[in-house]
C-alpha cells in the first residue's frame, strides 16, 4: 500500500483513511504538526503553506510551496511534504527562520510558520540569485507591516553545502504519475476533476461542497505536454501557472503582464490552466488574455479529441461546451504572436485580488504609433457572464491608425461592452469607466 | 536582555518553528473533544417563532443541542445585559440562534444545518445613516465641550460646514476565535481562550453558569492577534465551550471559521460626523462644532467608551480654543462594533484631518503649514481640561521629520514632476499624531503581577496582561531580568491565567507595558528588599539562604496609575497620565486612469518615550501603520443595504473579498526613527506605550491621496475623499476635481 503513505518531515506516515474532504492541513494538524494553521481556509492567508517535492523544471525534484487549506489531504499521497517543524527546532533554527527571528518578522506568530515554509521554498529554487519576494506575495501578516519579512527573505544566502533539502535531487517515484485511461473512466462516471484544487478547496471548505468521488488529473504525462513548434504552443491542461511561467520564460509577453497579477506565488504552484478554465468564472484572469491570444483548446474524452476556439467555448455563467467525460487536455496558442499586447486588471488591491475588470489586448500593427493596426483581439472578464471578446471594439480597431483619435472612438465603444454590474467590487460606473481607460493606457504607455 | 536592549520576540524561535501554541492547537492533545458549529439567522432583523432541534439528533455523531433553555445562569454574553447569548430576536444576519456540539465538526456542521428555526421577519436599519434618519440610538450621548463656540464662530473670518464618513474595518487576527472548555474536578469549569480580557471572561462564562468566579479558570497561552478584536468579542464563545463541557461532561472546542468570525464579531466603528468649523485670516483654528455618530451596531458593547475616546481625540494634536463635541451611538442590525486599536481615537482625529485636508486649499494655505501652526503650544489644554504635557516633543518630531524626509525639496519636486505628468501625479503630505494614554475609566488603571523566585534561583514571572503578538511578555521578562539585575535564562514568564492573577484588566488601551511593567517591577522590588541583608557571592546562594532564613521568595506585585481624574459626566478632568506623539510623512503616486496608488515613501518620528524594547516597538509602529493604511485605503467593509431577501448580510465576509494590506502594499521606501531624549517620568522604565498610537500616522496616507487628486484640478480646489479611499473611491474623486473648472477658494 505505498500510496497510501506520505514522507512528513522525513518520517513516512500512513495517510490513514480520511474523508475525501478532510485537508492536507487538517491531517497535518491531526498529526500532530500544528505549525500551520488555518487562516482563511480559501488560500488567501498562506498560514497553512507547506512545502511539497514536486516534479521540477530547473532539477529532478523542486521544493514547492503549496496552500495545504486546499489539497484533499489523500493527494498527498506517495509525496514528501515538510512543514516548519521539519525545517528546524528552536536549538537549531533554519537560515530562514533564524532570519526571520532575530529580524522582528514574527509578531504573534500566527502567520509565522507559513511564511516560512513559502520563504524555504524560495531559498531552495534552483540557480537562485535573488530572492523573488512574490514568493512571500500570498502570505499575509497583521501584525509587522511586512518591512522586517522582507528584510529576512533578502538577507538570505545560498544553502549551505551540506543542507539535506537542498541536497535531495531524486525523481518524484514514477507511479506517482496518473493514467489517463483511468482518468477519463472515472471522469466518465462523474467524477468531478481535481488539478491544484485552488478553487474546489474554497467550495469544499466555505460553502460546504462534498463531492462524492473526485479524481487527481495534476499528475497524467498527457496533461502534462508543453511544447513550442513553429506555428503554436501547447501548454498541458494540468500545468501548473508557476510551470507555465517558468517553461515560457517570457515567450508569449501578454501572459507575463497576467502571470504576477494571478492570485500569488501559491497560488500559481496549485492552479493549473486547465482549472482556470475548467471552472469558466467570468472573472477568471486567464481567459481574456487567451482569447485575446486566440488560443484553442483540445478537449478529451474515451470518444476522442476535438479542438475548440476559447471564443466558442465559453456558452454561459460557468458554462462551457464540455460534454460529460469530457476533459481538458491542453490549450494551443497560435505563433506568431501580436506585436502590441497589454493586460489590464482592475482590482481594490493591485496584487492577489479577484478583478472587478480585465481587459487584454493584442494588436498586430503596422509600424509603431500611428501605423496601421491590422488585426485586433480584445479580450473581457467581468463585465458579463462569461469571459468574452470585445468585437465591436475591435472592429472600432482594425483597419485604423494607432493613435488617439482611434483610440477615443475605440474606447467609447470598449466602455459599451457588456453588461458591467454593481457589487462589492466595484460599481458598474466604475467597471465601464476602466473599459475606457484601458486602451489609452496602453497608447500611453507606447507614447 | 535587560530594558532597552534591542531583542526578538520572546517567542520567536518557537514562531518560526511552528512550535508555539494556540488555543485551538491545544486540541490535538486533549481527549473526547466535541466540536462547535452555530445556527446563524438568515435574516438582519427578525423574532423566532420557533426552534426545534430534533433533526440534528437525526445527524450521526451530534451529541448535544445547546438552547436557551440550557442556560443556568444568565442568558447573557456582555456586561451590559444587552447582549443574549441565546436570543429570541434577531439583531444581525449571521447572528447565532443555537450551538450544536458534534463528535467532529462535519458532525456539528451538518447538525446545525438540521436545526429547524422559523422566524418572523422585521424592518431592520443597515446603515447609520439609516438609523439616524430613524433616531435610533443607543446608550449615553456624551458631549465634550469647552469655551463658546458659537462666538467662536461669529468672529471666524472663514467657516466651512461639512460631513465626513468613514467606515469601519475587521480586525482579521490571523488567528479567529478560539475556546477549549473542560470541567475538571469538583465541577470547576477552565477555559483557554483566545482572549484579551481572561477576567471578563471568567466573570461572564460564570454568570451564565450561574457560577461564581472562582470556580471558573481562564488561560490564554498566546493569541494570533488581537487588535482589540479579542477584548469584548470572546466572552459568549468561552461561554458556550464552558456550557457544553458542563452539560456533556466532555471538553468542548469552539472555533469559529474566518466566515464566521467575520459575519459574527464586531469591528471597528464607522462614524458619521457633521462639522462647522471657524478659521482666522492666519489659518488658526478658532471654534469646532461637530456632531458624531457611530454606527455600534446591534448592542452597545464597548461602543459608549469607543465614542468617549473618539471626543476626546476629535483635535488630534491641534489647539482649538472653543469646541463642542456631541456623540451618540447609532444603533444598527449589524455585528456589535467594539474596540479596534486606537478605540475611537482613530475615528475622532479622522474628522480634524479630514477638515484641515479641505478646508486648506480653501484657505490658501498648504496643508502641512496649515496643520503646522495649529499644533499645541506649552501651557495649552485639551477641550476636556488636561494640559498637553512636553507639546515641544511634537514640534520636535515635526522638524525631524521635515528635515529626514527632505520634504521641502520632495514637494518642489513633485511639484514639477505633476506639472510634467498628464495622467500620473504624486503627493506628499505630514500628519501629526497625540494619543491619550491611560484607560478613559481610571478605575481600569490598575494592574497585578504574581512573581515566584524558586529556591535554585530560578524566577517565574505571572501578570496579568495577555501576549497577541505585541510583544508584552518579552517587555515583562526585561522589566524583571532588569529589576532584579538576572540574565534571561534565569527568568521565565508563565501563560496568563485569572486564578494567579486576578481582577485585571484587559489587555488594551496600549497600556499593557506600563501597568503590568510597573507591577512586575514592585513584586521584584519586594522580594529584593525582603533578602537585601542576605549574604552571598551569587544570586543562587543568596536565594538559598533567604529560603533557609524563612524568607518569602514570592510576592504580589501592585500598580495603579497615580493622577487620573475624570467626570463621565461633565466628560472633563485629566484621564491619561501621558500623551503619546508622533508625525509621519508619506508620498503617494495615483494614476488617474484608475484611481490606483502607490506609497512611494513613509518617513516617520515617534515617540516612546525611552524604549523598553526597540526591536518591539519597531514592530508596533510599522505594523500599526500599515495596519492603519489598512483600514484608510484598501479594507472595504460592505453590507447588503438593498432591500432584497439578504439585506444586511455583510457581502465581504471573506478573506478573498476583504482584501488586507499584503506584502505589495508596504512602503516602498520606509524610514521609521524613535524620537531621542524622551523619557517619560511618569511611566515604566521612562517609557511610553506603543500599541495604538502608530496607525493615525497612517493619516499621511490619506492625506497624500488627497493631494495628489488635487493635482488633477485647478490650484485651490478642495477635494472630498470617501474613507476607505480605494482606487474607484480615489477615481471618482479625481473625476470629480476635473470637472471643477476654476478653484472655490
Amino acid at each position: 500500500m505505498h500510496r497510501r503513505k506520505v514522507i512528513v518531515n522525513g518520517q513516512s506516515r500512513a495517510l490513514a483513511a480520511c474523508a475525501p474532504y478532510t485537508s492536507a492541513l487538517d491531517w497535518l494538524r491531526e498529526q500532530g504538526l500544528t505549525g500551520a494553521k488555518e487562516g482563511c481556509a480559501e488560500g488567501e492567508c498562506g498560514a497553512c503553506s507547506v512545502m511539497l517535492a514536486r516534479p521540477g523544471i530547473d532539477a529532478p525534484t523542486e521544493w514547492t510551496a503549496i496552500n495545504s487549506c486546499l489539497v484533499p489531504a489523500s493527494s498527498l499521497s506517495g509525496q514528501e511534504v515538510v512543514t516548519a517543524e521539519g525545517l528546524g527546532t528552536p536549538s537549531a533554527l533554519h537560515p530562514v527562520q533564524r532570519e526571520m527571528a532575530v529580524r522582528g518578522g514574527s509578531q504573534c506568530g500566527y502567520c509565522t510558520p507559513g511564511f516560512v515554509c513559502s520563504m524555504a521554498a524560495e531559498y531552495y529554487r534552483p540557480g537562485r540569485a535573488d530572492f523573488d519576494l512574490e514568493a512571500i506575495g500570498g502570505n499575509l501578516c497583521r501584525c509587522t507591516g511586512y518591512r522586517p519579512i522582507k528584510d529576512a527573505a533578502l538577507a538570505l544566502e545560498q544553502p549551505a553545502a551540506d543542507d539535506v533539502l537542498a541536497g535531495r535531487t531524486q525523481e518524484p517515484p514514477p507511479e506517482l504519475a496518473g493514467d489517463l485511461a483511468a482518468v477519463l473512466a472515472a471522469v466518465a462516471e462523474g467524477a468531478v476533476v481535481v488539478a491544484g484544487s485552488t478553487d474546489l478547496g474554497v467550495e469544499i471548505n466555505l460553502r460546504g461542497a462534498r463531492p462524492e468521488r473526485t479524481v487527481a488529473v495534476d499528475q497524467v504525462p498527457e496533461l502534462r505536454e508543453f511544447e513550442v513548434t513553429g506555428d503554436r504552443v501547447l501548454l498541458g491542461a494540468a500545468l501548473s501557472l508557476t510551470e507555465i511561467e517558468r517553461r515560457l520564460a517570457g515567450r508569449v509577453p501578454l501572459l507575463d503582464e497576467v502571470f504576477p497579477l494571478f492570485a500569488s506565488r501559491l497560488i500559481r504552484n496549485g492552479a493549473t490552466i486547465g482549472g482556470n478554465l475548467g471552472t469558466a468564472s467570468p472573472i477568471g484572469d486567464l481567459p481574456p488574455a487567451l482569447l485575446a491570444l486566440d488560443a484553442t483548446v483540445v478537449l478529451v474524452s474515451r470518444a476522442g479529441e476535438r479542438e475548440v476556439p476559447l471564443s466558442d467555448y465559453f456558452t454561459g455563467y460557468r458554462e462551457t461546451v464540455l460534454r460529460p467525460g469530457e476533459l481538458i487536455k491542453s490549450v494551443h496558442l497560435p505563433l506568431p504572436l501580436a506585436g502590441t499586447v497589454a493586460f489590464h486588471k482592475i482590482s481594490k488591491r493591485r496584487l492577489d485580488d479577484i478583478s472587478s475588470v480585465a481587459v487584454a489586448v493584442a494588436l498586430d500593427i503596422d509600424g509603431g504609433v500611428g501605423g496601421v493596426v491590422r488585426r485586433a483581439r480584445v479580450g473581457l472578464g467581468g463585465v458579463a457572464a462569461t469571459p468574452i471578446r470585445a468585437l465591436a471594439t475591435e472592429a472600432a480597431l482594425v483597419d485604423q491608425r494607432w493613435n488617439d483619435e482611434t483610440v477615443a472612438r475605440a474606447a467609447e465603444v470598449l466602455a459599451g461592452e457588456g453588461t458591467p454590474m454593481d457589487d462589492h467590487r466595484a460599481s458598474a460606473a466604475y467597471r465601464s469607466a476602466m473599459l475606457g481607460t484601458s486602451l489609452r493606457r496602453l497608447l500611453g504607455r507606447a507614447q | 536582555m535587560s530594558i532597552g536592549e534591542a531583542v526578538p520576540h520572546e517567542s520567536a524561535a518557537l514562531h518560526v518553528t511552528g512550535q508555539a501554541l494556540y488555543t485551538d492547537d491545544l486540541v490535538r492533545s486533549t481527549k473526547d473533544v466535541l466540536h462547535a458549529w452555530p445556527v446563524q439567522a438568515p435574516h438582519a432583523h427578525a423574532r423566532i417563532t420557533s426552534l426545534d432541534p430534533a433533526p440534528a439528533y437525526d445527524v450521526e455523531g451530534v451529541v448535544r443541542v445547546l438552547t436557551k433553555d440550557d442556560v443556568p445562569g444568565v442568558n447573557d454574553a456582555g456586561t451590559k445585559h444587552d447582549e443574549p447569548l441565546f436570543p429570541d430576536e434577531v439583531m444581525f444576519y449571521g447572528h447565532a440562534v443555537c450551538w450544536v456540539l458534534g463528535e467532529t465538526l462535519e458532525a456539528a456542521r451538518l447538525g446545525a444545518a438540521a436545526v429547524r428555526v422559523e422566524y418572523d421577519p422585521l424592518p431592520s436599519l443597515i446603515t447609520v445613516r439609516e438609523a439616524i434618519a430613524a433616531e435610533s440610538f443607543q446608550g449615553a450621548r456624551p458631549k465634550v465641550a469647552r469655551g463658546d463656540p458659537e462666538a467662536g464662530l461669529a468672529k471666524s473670518a472663514h467657516v466651512f460646514e461639512g460631513e465626513t464618513e468613514m467606515a469601519g474595518q475587521e480586525h482579521f487576527y490571523l488567528e479567529t476565535h478560539a475556546s477549549l472548555a473542560l470541567v475538571d474536578e469538583g465541577g470547576q469549569v477552565f477555559i483557554q481562550s483566545s482572549t484579551q480580557h481572561p477576567t471578563e471572561t471568567q466573570e461572564i462564562v460564570a454568570h451564565v453558569l450561574g457560577l461564581r468566579s472562582h470556580e471558573v479558570t481562564v488561560q490564554c497561552l498566546r493569541m494570533g492577534g488581537g487588535f482589540g478584536g479579542k477584548e469584548m468579542q470572546p466572552h459568549g464563545f468561552a461561554a458556550v465551550a464552558a456550557l457544553g463541557a458542563r452539560l456533556t461532561g466532555r471538553p468542548v472546542r469552539l472555533r469559529l471559521n474566518r466566515t464566521q468570525d467575520l459575519t459574527m464579531t464586531g469591528k471597528r466603528h464607522g462614524f458619521h460626523a457633521t462639522w462647522k468649523v471657524g478659521f482666522d485670516d492666519d489659518g488658526h483654528l478658532l471654534a469646532l462644532e461637530a456632531t458624531l455618530t457611530s454606527d455600534g451596531g446591534w448592542s452597545l458593547d464597548l461602543s459608549e467608551p469607543v465614542l468617549s475616546r473618539a471626543l476626546c481625540h476629535i483635535e488630534n494634536a491641534y489647539w482649538i480654543p472653543d469646541l463642542r463635541a456631541h456623540g451618540r451611538v447609532a444603533q444598527t442590525h449589524k455585528t456589535s462594533q467594539t474596540a479596534f486599536r486606537g478605540f475611537g481615537g482613530p475615528q475622532g482625529m479622522l474628522v480634524i484631518e479630514d477638515i484641515l485636508g479641505r478646508c486648506a486649499p480653501l484657505l490658501g494655505y498648504d496643508a502641512a503649514e496649515l496643520r503646522h501652526r495649529n499644533l499645541y503650544a506649552a501651557g495649552q489644554a485639551t477641550p476636556y481640561g488636561q494640559v498637553v504635557r512636553h507639546p515641544e516633543r511634537l514640534d520636535r518630531a515635526w522638524q525631524q521629520v521635515l528635515t529626514e524626509a527632505e520634504f521641502v525639496q520632495r514637494s518642489k519636486e513633485i511639484a514639477d514632476f505633476n506639472a510634467s505628468q498628464p495622467r500620473v501625479k504624486r503627493g506628499l503630505a505630514i500628519t501629526p499624531v497625540k494619543f491619550g494614554i491611560s484607560f478613559n475609566l481610571t478605575a481600569f488603571n490598575q494592574a497585578g503581577a504574581l512573581v515566584h523566585v524558586y529556591k535554585d534561583g530560578s524566577v517565574l514571572v505571572n501578570h496579568g496582561g495577555t501576549e497577541m503578538g505585541q510583544g508584552l511578555h518579552t517587555k515583562m521578562l526585561q522589566v524583571a531580568a532588569t529589576t532584579l539585575g538576572l540574565p534571561e535564562e534565569k527568568v521565565r514568564l508563565a501563560p496568563t491565567r485569572t486564578d494567579k492573577v486576578p481582577n485585571t484588566s484587559a489587555t488594551a488601551a496600549s497600556s499593557g507595558a506600563d501597568l503590568n511593567g510597573a507591577a512586575v517591577k514592585d513584586a521584584c522590588e519586594q522580594i529584593l528588599a525582603r533578602i537585601a541583608g542576605v549574604e552571598g557571592t551569587t544570586w543562587e546562594e543568596r536565594v538559598r539562604a533567604a529560603y533557609m532564613q524563612r524568607i518569602q521568595l514570592s510576592a504580589a506585585g501592585f500598580y495603579k496609575t497615580e493622577g487620573l481624574h475624570w467626570d463621565a459626566a461633565t466628560m472633563s478632568g485629566e484621564p491619561f497620565k501621558y500623551f503619546a506623539f508622533g508625525v509621519a510623512a508619506a508620498e503617494v503616486e495615483l494614476d488617474g486612469s484608475t484611481g490606483a496608488y502607490d506609497v512611494r515613501r513613509v518617513d516617520i518620528v515617534h515617540d516612546v518615550g525611552d524604549s523598553l524594547s526597540p526591536l518591539v516597538d519597531l514592530g508596533q509602529i510599522e505594523g500599526g501603520f500599515v495596519q492603519g493604511a489598512g483600514w484608510l485605503t484598501l479594507e472595504d467593509l460592505r453590507w447588503d443595504e438593498s432591500d432584497g431577501p439578504d439585506r444586511g448580510r455583510l457581502l465581504t465576509q471573506a478573506a478573498s473579498t476583504y482584501k488586507l494590506p499584503s506584502l505589495g502594499e508596504m512602503p516602498a521606501v520606509f524610514n521609521v526613527s524613535l524620537l531621542q531624549d524622551a523619557t517619560e517620568t511618569g511611566a515604566v522604565y521612562g517609557s511610553k506605550a506603543v500599541g495604538e498610537p502608530p496607525l493615525m500616522l497612517a493619516f499621511s496616507v490619506r492625506e497624500a491621496i488627497r493631494q495628489a487628486v488635487a493635482a488633477f484640478g485647478p490650484a485651490g480646489v478642495s477635494v472630498e475623499l470617501a474613507s476607505p479611499a480605494t482606487p474607484e473611491a480615489v477615481f471618482w474623486a479625481i473625476e470629480s476635481v476635473r470637472t471643477v473648472t476654476h478653484a472655490l477658494a
